[in-house]
């Protein structure tokens, strides 16, 4: 077998696909499963088909932003497929094709201002952070009620950390992301 | 040998207590570790999920300051961290080429010698041995020993204690006079970064962790991870309600725990800062 989605994902991520034979240990391990559109067994043999329609519907499902790569997929797998790999680069088109689902907007929006705040300081400020999350999804009282306590109990930074070498991670940011 | 020490961003905000207990525990035992200069955030799981040569470039650089260092050795404790900096170093010894455009990405040239360690492993190398006779006040409780994903998977590449029942933190409790039991959740995953857009599914998730140790009778839940920590501590109000009860089991980092055994105060392990409070000693 040679098709295209097999071929694509080979190319970026080593992974071989056409390696997996519907056994569903990768679903039966998963924690999120119950709770995805498309358990990973079912997205992989989706890629298989190497049909448009499947491609989209992968890129557009919301599985693909569950995933947190608690990698027990991998563990398990009898093919060594790695499933977290896949997800990695299946997240990466979908927002490189604009096809994020909107159920996991949310989702993507705590990365972006994850990787937002390390941008600017190099580390992370979970208070950067939560401000730049609450502008992206509107959720402006999210997690207040945490703030009080948290603060008295010192673990809130109001002062970002920062590198001292600012200029060297945003020339990373620079080198190794192409569009925002 | 000159052993590095990488704290990671949770370890400076809310995970602060982490960071307290291991550096107390290294005082303890006269470990002395240096700080990694000039360290940045190692991307945790937003970077790969934006971007696979931003995820390897943010901890390749910690990776070259660590040689640049001198460093032979790291002490990771945030086993997210430790996932990253170790995965990262692995694919990139694997892939020459990639491993040549990740050096031109933050400019530094990387020998990628430097061994990354977890918490585990440091324990067990540089303090086990020294425990038992350190020991002031038996831990005499029944404990969870809950590692999470981030430790042993992928086991491949991590190579860390075994995948699917890993035992060395459970071997640390005994010596310190507890009990470690025999559970179902070791290393399920706590709902990681779910933890701000989808804190229903984290209730869920790190519920069903939290029951099984309550329902065995675990005294406490014992972790090695920040993102565990605060998941199954800060979120317990979500986990109660997943649950349908309220459940008062305290999580306590490893560090915390042997700290306790050894005779370290409270108040030096940070045991302060939890959210569920923490009634044992």
């Amino acid at each position: 077998m040679n098709h295209t989605t097999a071929k694509n994902i080979k190319e970026t991520t080593g992974v071989d696909i056409d390696k997996c034979y519907q056994c569903g240990k990768c679903s039966a391990g998963c924690i999120l499963a119950d709770d995805m559109d498309f358990q990973p067994s079912i997205i992989i043999r989706m890629l298989q088909t190497d049909d448009s329609t499947n491609n989209k519907k992968v890129l557009s499902s919301e599985s693909i932003w569950l995933c947190q790569n608690c990698e027990n997929c991998i563990g398990r797998c009898p093919k060594e497929i790695d499933i977290p790999k896949i997800m990695d680069y299946l997240r990466t088109e979908s927002v490189k094709k604009k096809c994020v689902s909107l159920k996991a907007k949310h989702q993507l929006s705590f990365y972006r201002s994850f990787l937002d705040s390390i941008k600017m300081s190099g580390r992370l400020s979970e208070l950067v952070m939560m401000v730049g999350y609450k502008f992206r999804t509107f959720n402006l009282l999210q997690d207040v009620k945490l703030v009080p306590s948290m603060l008295s109990k010192g673990k809130l930074k109001l002062i970002p950390e920062s590198v001292k070498n600012r200029k060297s991670i945003k020339s990373i940011f620079k080198k190794t992301t192409t569009s925002k | 040998m000159k052993l590095g020490f990488y704290p990671g961003c949770s370890l400076q905000g809310t995970s602060r207590e982490y960071n307290e207990s291991v550096k107390a525990l290294a005082a303890a035992f006269d470990i002395e570790m240096k700080t990694i200069d000039d360290w940045n955030c190692c991307g945790a799981s937003a970077a790969h999920s934006i971007s696979k040569e931003l995820s390897l470039a943010l901890p390749a650089r910690i990776l070259a300051l660590a040689g640049q260092q001198g460093f032979e050795q790291v002490v990771v404790p945030c086993a997210a961290c430790y996932n990253r900096l170790a995965v990262a170093q692995y694919e990139l010894n694997q892939d020459r080429e990639l491993k040549s455009s990740i050096e031109q990405a933050i400019e530094m040239p990387l020998n990628n010698q430097v061994k990354i360690i977890n918490v585990l492993q440091f324990i067990n190398t540089y303090i086990k041995d020294k425990i038992a006779d350190k020991v002031k006040k038996k831990f005499e409780h029944q404990v969870a020993c809950y590692y999470g994903c981030l430790l042993v998977r992928p086991h491949k590449i991590l190579g860390f204690d075994r995948v699917e029942d890993p035992t060395s933190m459970d071997e640390l409790m005994t010596i310190i006079g507890a009990t470690p039991l025999d559970w179902g959740f070791k290393t399920e995953c706590c709902g990681a970064s779910l933890s701000i857009a989808r804190t229903d599914l984290v209730g869920k998730l790190s519920g069903k962790i939290i029951k099984d140790a309550a329902d065995r009778g675990a005294e406490a839940i014992i972790v090695a991870c920040p993102m565990c920590h605060s998941n199954l501590d800060m979120r317990r109000p979500q986990i109660d309600e997943y649950i349908g009860k309220e459940i008062s089991t305290p999580v306590i980092y490893v560090t915390q725990a042997i700290g306790l055994a050894v005779g370290i105060a409270p108040e030096k392990l940070g045991l302060q800062r939890h959210f569920v409070k923490v009634n044992i000693r």
